[in-house]
Order: C-alpha cells, then sequence, then structure tokens
C-alpha cells in the first residue's frame, strides 16, 4: 500500500468542521463536526428543528454557513455554487420528491447525468455525431440504472402519474445518473408504509454494497436509521448531542432525554 | 412564479401524452409538408403571401413556445425581438445593399444576443413580473425606432421601404412564390433544429427548469445559463421571423411592431398548445385569419366576435390545438380497433 492510499483509507470523503449557520438572531447549528468515511451510511437524526435540514441544505449549497468548512475529500466546497456540487460527486434526493413532473422517467434520469455529459446548444440544434455518441453513451448507462431499480417498465410513463414509492425510486435512479461519490437522502421514508420502509432500508443498503456509494441519511424514522447506518450522529437545538454506533447513539442519556423529556422537566 | 407554473401544470394535465409529446409523427409530418409545398401552386399570389406571412407568424409562436413551454419564462416582449430583426434585415438590405438572405441570420445573431442580455436582468424575475417586464420592453420598442438619434437608419416614423427579391437563376416563379418557398426552406430548418434542440442535453435542461428549479441546479444545471439561453434563442428565432417578415411585406415602420404583435403572438402559442411545437402552425393561422373571418362576420363588430371565438377556442379546447390532436388520434385508434 502507498503512502496516498494509506491516507485515503484514513481520511474522511466528507468532513464537516465546526459548522455553524445564523438565521437574524436563530442559531440554526452551532459548531457541528463529523466526519464521513468511504462507504459509510452515516444516519443523522434529531427531533424536528434539530438542524438536520440545515446542515443537509449546507451540503447541497442551499445554505450558506456562517462559518465553519465542508471538506469534499480534503477541498472546501463552499465556493461552489450549488450547480457545481453534482460534478465533483454530491447527489441528493429532496424530503418531499422534487422530480421534473412533466417530463418521462427516462427523461428525469437523462437530466440527472447533466454533470456528467457536456455540448452546448449548436451542437445540441444540429444533432452532431459527437452530441449522438454521447447521447447514446448516456442512453446506456441510464437504462442500466432503470434496470437497476427496476423502472424499466415505467420508462416512458410520465413521473406525475406514478405511485409516491415509485417516484422515490425514480429519484433515486436521477440521483445515480451523476455516479456520485456521496449521496445525501433527505427524509427517504417519509410517506412511506411500514413496508415500504423495509424495502427501502434494503435498498439503500444495496446500493451502497453494489456502487459503493457513502451515504448520507437525514431520516425521522429511527427504526431505518437504527437498522441500515454503520454510523449515527444526533443533533438538538442546532448542536451535536451524540455520536457513535447506533446502539451508543441510542442508550445515551442525552439523546434519550432530547426524544423523551427528561423526569425533572 | 406562480403563473408560469399554472400554465405548465395545465399543458400537463392533458392526459396520456404520447411518447412524441413535442413533435408530429413522421407519417403526418409528411402529409402537413406535402401540403405546404403542393398548395402554392394552385392559389393565387395574394393567398401565398398569406401563407408566407402563416409560416413567419409561426415561427414567431415556435420561438415564445421555446422560452415558454421549453423553459418556462413567459414573455410579452416577443414583438420587440421581432422589430430588431426587421430593421436589422432592412437596415442591411437598403444600406449596406447586402443580399436579404445573408440579412437573416445577422438579424438571428443580433436578437441572440439582445435576448441573451434582455435574459440577464429576466433571471430575477418569473410568472407575472417576468411577463410584466417583457411588456415594459415591447412597449419601449417603437418609441425607441422613432427615435431622431437612429432616424438616419432607421427612417424614423415613415420607416424604410425593402425591395422584394426576385426568384433567383431565373426560376419562372413570381416573387410572392419564391419568397414562399425561401420562408418555408427557412422555417423547415428552423423547426427540426427546435425539436433537436428541446430533445436534446439543453432541451432537457430548460425543461428541467421548467418543471423544478433547485431540482435542475441539484443535478448541476446552471439554471442562470440556460435561462439566458432560452431567451437568447427564442429571440434569435423570433428576429429571423422578423427579417423575413420585412422582407414579405416590403416595409418596416414602428408602428408595425407594438405590444399587439406581442399579444398575438403570445395568442397563437395558447392556441396551438403551450410546448408543443407543431402547434405553432395552428397558432399561426388563428393570429392570421381569425380576425379576418371576424371582419367577414361582422364588420362593425368584427373585434367583439374575434373576442367571442377566442373564448370559444379556449373554452372548448384550453390545451389548444395540442389536445384536438390527442382526441384525433384516440379516435383513430378507437377506429382501427373496430
Amino acid at each position: 500500500m502507498t503512502q496516498a492510499q494509506v491516507a485515503q483509507g484514513h481520511a474522511p470523503l466528507l468532513a464537516v468542521r465546526d459548522v455553524s449557520v445564523v438565521f437574524g438572531g436563530i442559531i440554526a447549528l452551532n459548531g457541528v463536526s463529523f466526519d464521513m468515511r468511504k462507504g459509510q451510511i452515516l444516519g443523522l437524526i434529531g427531533p424536528n428543528g434539530a438542524g438536520k435540514t440545515t446542515l443537509f441544505n449546507c451540503l447541497s449549497r442551499l445554505y450558506q454557513p456562517s462559518s465553519g468548512d465542508i471538506l469534499m475529500e480534503g477541498v472546501s466546497i463552499l465556493t461552489r455554487p450549488p450547480h457545481r456540487i453534482a460534478e465533483i460527486g454530491i447527489g441528493r434526493t429532496f424530503q418531499n420528491v422534487a422530480l421534473f413532473p412533466n417530463l418521462s422517467v427516462l427523461d428525469n434520469v437523462r437530466v440527472g447525468a447533466h454533470a456528467r455529459t457536456s455540448s452546448d446548444i449548436v451542437s445540441d440544434s444540429l444533432r452532431l455525431a459527437w452530441v449522438r455518441r454521447g447521447e447514446a453513451a448516456m442512453n446506456e448507462k441510464v437504462h442500466e440504472i432503470l434496470g437497476y431499480l427496476d423502472l424499466e417498465d415505467v420508462a416512458h410513463t410520465t413521473v406525475s402519474g406514478l405511485p409516491f414509492g415509485t417516484q422515490k425510486r425514480v429519484e433515486l435512479a436521477r440521483a445515480l445518473a451523476a455516479d456520485p461519490k456521496i449521496l445525501l437522502l433527505d427524509e427517504p421514508a417519509g410517506g412511506l408504509n411500514h413496508e415500504e420502509v423495509y424495502v427501502l432500508g434494503d435498498l439503500i443498503r444495496k446500493i451502497r454494497d453494489d456502487r459503493h456509494i457513502t451515504v448520507l441519511l437525514v431520516e425521522h424514522h429511527m427504526g431505518l436509521v437504527m437498522s441500515i447506518a454503520d454510523h449515527v450522529v444526533a443533533l438538538n437545538f442546532g448542536r451535536k448531542l451524540a455520536e457513535g454506533t447506533p446502539a451508543q447513539v441510542q442508550a445515551d442519556p442525552d439523546v434519550i432525554k432530547a426524544y423523551l423529556g427528561s423526569k425533572d422537566q | 412564479m406562480s403563473a408560469a407554473e399554472e400554465v405548465v401544470t395545465e399543458a400537463a394535465a392533458v392526459e396520456a401524452v404520447p411518447k412524441r409529446a413535442m413533435t408530429l409523427g413522421y407519417g403526418t409530418s409528411l402529409v402537413v409538408l406535402a401540403a405546404l409545398i403542393l398548395t402554392p401552386l394552385f392559389v393565387k399570389n395574394f393567398i401565398i403571401f398569406q401563407m408566407t406571412m402563416l409560416l413567419i407568424y409561426g415561427l414567431a409562436v415556435l420561438a415564445l413556445n421555446i422560452l415558454t413551454g421549453g423553459s418556462g419564462q413567459f414573455s410579452l416582449g416577443q414583438s420587440a425581438f421581432y422589430a430588431v430583426g426587421a430593421y436589422t434585415s432592412a437596415i442591411l438590405m437598403e444600406h449596406a445593399g447586402m443580399n436579404y438572405a445573408l440579412t437573416l441570420p445577422v438579424a438571428g445573431l443580433i436578437c441572440f444576443g439582445f435576448g441573451f442580455l434582455f435574459g440577464q436582468p429576466a433571471l430575477r424575475l418569473s410568472g407575472v413580473y417576468l411577463a410584466l417586464a417583457t411588456f415594459a420592453l415591447a412597449t419601449a420598442m417603437p418609441q425607441l425606432l422613432k427615435l431622431g438619434y437612429f432616424e438616419h437608419w432607421t427612417g424614423g416614423v415613415q420607416g424604410l421601404v425593402v425591395t422584394k427579391p426576385d426568384a433567383p437563376f431565373g426560376l419562372p416563379m413570381s416573387q410572392d412564390m419564391w419568397l414562399y418557398y425561401f420562408t418555408l426552406a427557412i422555417t423547415i430548418a428552423i423547426y427540426i433544429a427546435s425539436v433537436n434542440l428541446l430533445r436534446s442535453r439543453s432541451g432537457r435542461a430548460f425543461m428541467a427548469i421548467r418543471d423544478n428549479e433547485i431540482a435542475a441546479s441539484a443535478m448541476g444545471v446552471d439554471v442562470a445559463l440556460y435561462k439566458t439561453l432560452a431567451f437568447g434563442v427564442s429571440a434569435g428565432i423570433t428576429g429571423v421571423a422578423g427579417g423575413l417578415g420585412a422582407i414579405a411585406v416590403q416595409f418596416v415602420a414602428p408602428d408595425g411592431y407594438t405590444i399587439t404583435l406581442a399579444i398575438s403572438l403570445f395568442l397563437g402559442m395558447v392556441v396551438g398548445g403551450v410546448g408543443w411545437l407543431p402547434g405553432s402552425i395552428v397558432g399561426s393561422a388563428f393570429i392570421i385569419f381569425v380576425p379576418n373571418i371576424a371582419e367577414g362576420i361582422s364588420k362593425g363588430l368584427s373585434g367583439a366576435v374575434f373576442g367571442v371565438l377566442l373564448f370559444l377556442v379556449i373554452f372548448l379546447v384550453p390545451h389548444g390545438a395540442r389536445q384536438v390532436a390527442i382526441i384525433a388520434q384516440q379516435l383513430i385508434g378507437k377506429l382501427k380497433k373496430n
């Protein structure tokens, strides 16, 4: 093993360093730090208003932290505009599904590959040979993903007409089309029934194992987080409350207090 | 945002949109093409002139369709781009003695630049607010063209007279017929390029922005770039249409390019079906011929009759010609089964 490989094995893929976010006078995040290692499924939990979504939005560059830094493979992402996050390997899904409702499943997933392809309007209008080759290569990849997530049957269906659970799979497919190194999942279990949540858990694990993608799971659903996460970070009132294996975090008195309240309150 | 989204979601409310939602099948395309090629051989020059205008306005409606149906941005300012295209062609032909055909790419490029630049401030606006900003552009344009400062080139209030070109290579056809086929060739080329564009990576980026800007951005789509590009492409095509219009009408004057034209083009887009490119020609036919039909019904009340006809169309087929096409397709499908 060379030095570089050793270093890669130990250096975090994504590092959140002392991140604070202040809206007006409200401190939404207060000095939160944690690391994500390659191949991990990291669960980010916390009660409502704990700052999970704020942190998530910092990672996808919708919010700018007031202080602190976020490093992807050692390089700060905070200088990048939101549309240049996909190209460094950070993919995401949205809390209540944010697909392109009037496009087909196929086109939704094709848009997912936008960051991995290139073109210009003149070449596109003329359908030049290199554009056609690029589209053919992309279509092959897109169909592989549709097959992987069992979406081939609905490939040509407009997404607005699909059941919610299927739409969530389309969103995953769209994120995978950008070849992410890290997949940020914002409350993927929301709106799913008991059985669907377990199917989803298996799917997330399968994606991690098959495609070597690191997963950040922001989730309310304790059962899902505790069953699939390798590592859990608990937030409350914008601060990191606890961090460790699911069992450790579950047994942490502060976490129990945050979720259930304490006797002396 | 709300108004733009309303139109877009309504357009999508037509269920069972065929796979080639933006275009026609090959069979239908060939029939339409044959009709467009053969009809002028059997009709009078005035009808040929009207067919030329049908194609020209069709192009302008198509341009608006790319902007609104494609990228979800509103414009009531298309008349301004049309005017810039028309004046560019007219000035180049009359002052610089340039060949009429060569003036069109210049008009297209200048309008692309103009639209791209206008798209920059427009980025901060959406829905009705964007519509109002473009409305301001349309209102300002005729007065800008009348300015004394530009009078040497624009001819001020008088406008410019443009010479109609003869058929080249001694082809035995009238000026009107030549111009018609010339316009038809350009229209077909632009239509094919537009279809290609909307089916490509760029077109998908437009539609992704139309449907969900934040998600589009998370997928790596540079929202600002593609929104301004959509404005540029739309203005560029409108500019070519304007240049062709100047050549066909043989005259440009500031009052030919008022807000009425912009509203007509908008109307044409809605009647043709927002986001459905072949509908552009139907929308164009509506804005050219229906006012004449209205006048035929009642000279004194032609405006009111036009209003009633428009109301009927919007009431009966709110999604325009696209809806008619889908209904027809379903009927044919049923007949085939029986």
